[in-house]
């Protein structure tokens, strides 16, 4: 098991600097010259020169790559050029927000999936089984950001139940963790329902059900289980997707979180902060995948024997 | 040994024939098919269907509710809805096929060398799948759309970029169930080059999961670029984009709410027809699934 937990954070490794250079390159690619944006219009040549040069602008590519990655170790990722501030501390202040938007709307994803999912296999092709598969396809189907506004719609404008902006109050909260739960529901409960049915038609199911077991036992105990490990996976991979849905959904409700900020950042042309937010959030992600794995081994024996 | 081979190769011919078979008895599947084709059909013919032209303003008329002269209603600078949903189908499904074709052809590309020479240029491409796979699709798509500038062309390829690594995934996958079996063996004997068997002896056997996947593939395509052009990346205006078409209607949300309604509504409908259609492909290529 230790040898299984260190394979796989070793392997975080070339994951993080794959990332970094991803970023690094569309950074470096992207049109303007950095020297000018942080300089502004008025600059000289000979200060823009004296700039590039003081922060090694002019070097080889991957001499700057290089430097990047190095200062990035020590948590510089570059300046902001809207507000001049360290690029990470703009973005670490706004993390909190994200990651409580992307976990509670992974907590709906998981109660709302799973029993929907579990009850939909059991009773296949019945009524509840068919609304739930009608309502999932849509839900796989509603744009994150359309959803958010017809919610707005409804029960800001409309019934005047929920607030439409703000992340700091219960209330508010609850608007936009629907909008971005929503396609994780529908996914969780495709998969979970899917799933169950491949268990279900498995030999040991039908071993228990022939030496006579209640059907509640059947499902519960022996079916549950196994039907569950794939869907471990697609959950974790689904907070991926809310992390990045999360970007148009914190633009939606206003809330003041990564994805608003590169929002914004785009709409300024601030490259450093589009390119930081992308950073952090697939680090976030990167460690998520990395729990899932470990939860995975510790849920799956077949793992837990492999490394032995 | 014989018997076994002759029915790996008949599948390709009788597959894509059957499969299309089981495809029509699925309602939902052929409703989905349905709405794809109507929805080419107005983006070709968008020009005789549109009553209005996409750009054609009049203030005279801005913020008018549905009726009969205006659909849909008019947006703030007094253009037809109607018409710039209709013109936007064309945008929508261009970068969504397009957006495909670039994933499919990379990934195809990439996933076929993987998984036909294995080793060092597998373990170098996956990895590198891997990577791009640790970013959430759509923030690599913001982030390459964000560094190579707005534009049509542009999103396609961060659209297209982003999607890369499942197709490489399945195409490899695909291509080393394939690669050991007698046919490709026997095209090896007989002298044929690696290109050669690649394109006609392993592609052609790997189709159907691509198709599948290039089907679901479109309507994230599409979703993706509509977030884009929502948060302002992708396509510039006037040109009407059903995601921007949405953004801009937000101002006006408390007054003008059929603004933002009809946008979404031509994108839920695109993107649930073409999960229908990608949906009962899936169960129609794997019928074990089904029942």
């Amino acid at each position: 098991m230790f040898k299984y937990i260190a394979r796989r954070i070793l392997f975080l490794l070339p994951v993080l600097v794959g990332v970094s250079f991803i970023v690094f390159s569309l950074l470096y690619i992207t049109p303007g010259d950095p020297a000018r944006m942080v300089l502004g219009d008025q600059a000289t040549e000979e200060a823009v020169q004296e700039f590039r040069n003081k922060e090694g602008l002019n070097d080889p590519f991957l001499v700057q790559y290089g430097r990047y990655v190095y200062k990035a170790i020590q948590g510089d990722i570059g300046r902001s050029y809207m507000t001049r501030r360290p690029v990470s501390d703009e973005i670490l202040s706004a993390f909190p927000s994200t990651i409580k938007l992307a976990a509670l709307s992974m907590v709906i994803a998981i109660l709302l999936g799973i029993p929907f999912g579990i009850i939909s296999a059991i009773r296949q092709y019945s009524l509840f089984d068919s609304v739930t598969m009608i309502f999932a396809m849509v839900g796989l189907s509603m744009p994150v950001f359309w959803l958010g506004i017809l919610l707005i719609l409804f029960f800001s404008v409309q019934l005047r139940w929920l607030p439409s902006s703000g992340f700091d109050s219960l209330a508010a909260m609850i608007l936009p963790s629907i909008t971005l739960a929503a396609q994780s529901v529908a996914i969780v409960t495709r998969m979970t329902r899917s799933s169950m049915l491949e268990v279900v038609r498995q030999d040991y199911i039908r071993t228990a059900r022939a030496k006579g077991q209640k059907e509640s036992v059947v499902i519960w105990r022996h079916a549950l289980g196994n039907a569950l490990i794939p869907v471990v996976t697609v959950v974790g991979l689904q907070f991926g997707h809310l992390l990045g849905g999360a970007v148009l959904t914190e633009s939606i409700f206003s809330i003041p979180g990564v994805g608003r900020l590169m929002v914004e950042a785009i709409k300024m042309r601030d490259y450093p902060l589009v390119q930081g937010g992308v950073l952090y959030i697939a680090i976030a992600f990167s460690l998520v995948n990395l729990l899932v794995d470990l939860v995975y081994a510790w849920v799956d024996p077949r793992i837990k024997a492999q490394y032995k | 040994m014989n018997e076994h081979t002759e029915k790996n190769i008949g599948q390709s011919q009788h597959g894509l024939k059957e499969i299309f078979k089981r495809l029509s008895r699925a309602p939902l599947a052929m409703i989905g098919l349905a709405i794809v084709v109507v929805l080419v059909f107005t983006a070709v013919f968008a020009g005789f269907i549109a009553p209005y032209g996409y750009a054609e303003q009049d203030l005279m008329a801005a913020f008018e509710e549905p009726s009969g002269a205006h659909l849909f209603g008019t947006d703030e600078f007094g253009r037809d809805i109607f018409s710039r949903i209709i013109y936007g189908s064309r945008i929508s499904l261009q970068v969504g096929f397009i957006a495909v074709g670039i994933a499919v052809f990379a990934g195809g590309f990439l996933g076929a060398i993987a998984g036909y020479y294995g080793g060092k240029a597998d373990n170098l491409i996956m990895r590198a799948m891997d990577v791009l796979l640790s970013i959430p699709s759509i923030l690599l798509a913001i982030a390459i759309a964000a560094s190579l500038g707005p534009g049509l062309f542009n999103l396609m390829i961060a659209v297209g970029i982003s999607s890369t690594p499942n197709y490489a995934r399945i195409v490899r996958g695909s291509v080393l169930s394939i690669r050991n079996q007698e046919f490709v063996e026997a095209a090896k004997a007989v002298g044929s080059s690696d290109l050669r068997i690649i394109l006609k002896h392993i592609i052609p056997n790997c189709l159907a999961p691509i198709i599948v996947q290039a089907t679901l593939g479109v309507a994230i395509a599409i979703l993706t670029a509509a977030g884009l052009s929502f948060i302002g990346l992708g396509i510039q205006p006037p040109i009407p984009e059903w995601g921007a078409m949405l953004s801009g209607g937000r101002e006006y949300i408390r007054d003008y709410a059929y603004m933002t309604v009809f946008p979404g509504l031509a994108i839920m409908i695109t993107i649930l027809a073409l999960n229908f259609l990608g949906d009962g492909l899936r169960d129609a290529l794997d019928p074990k699934l089904k029942r």
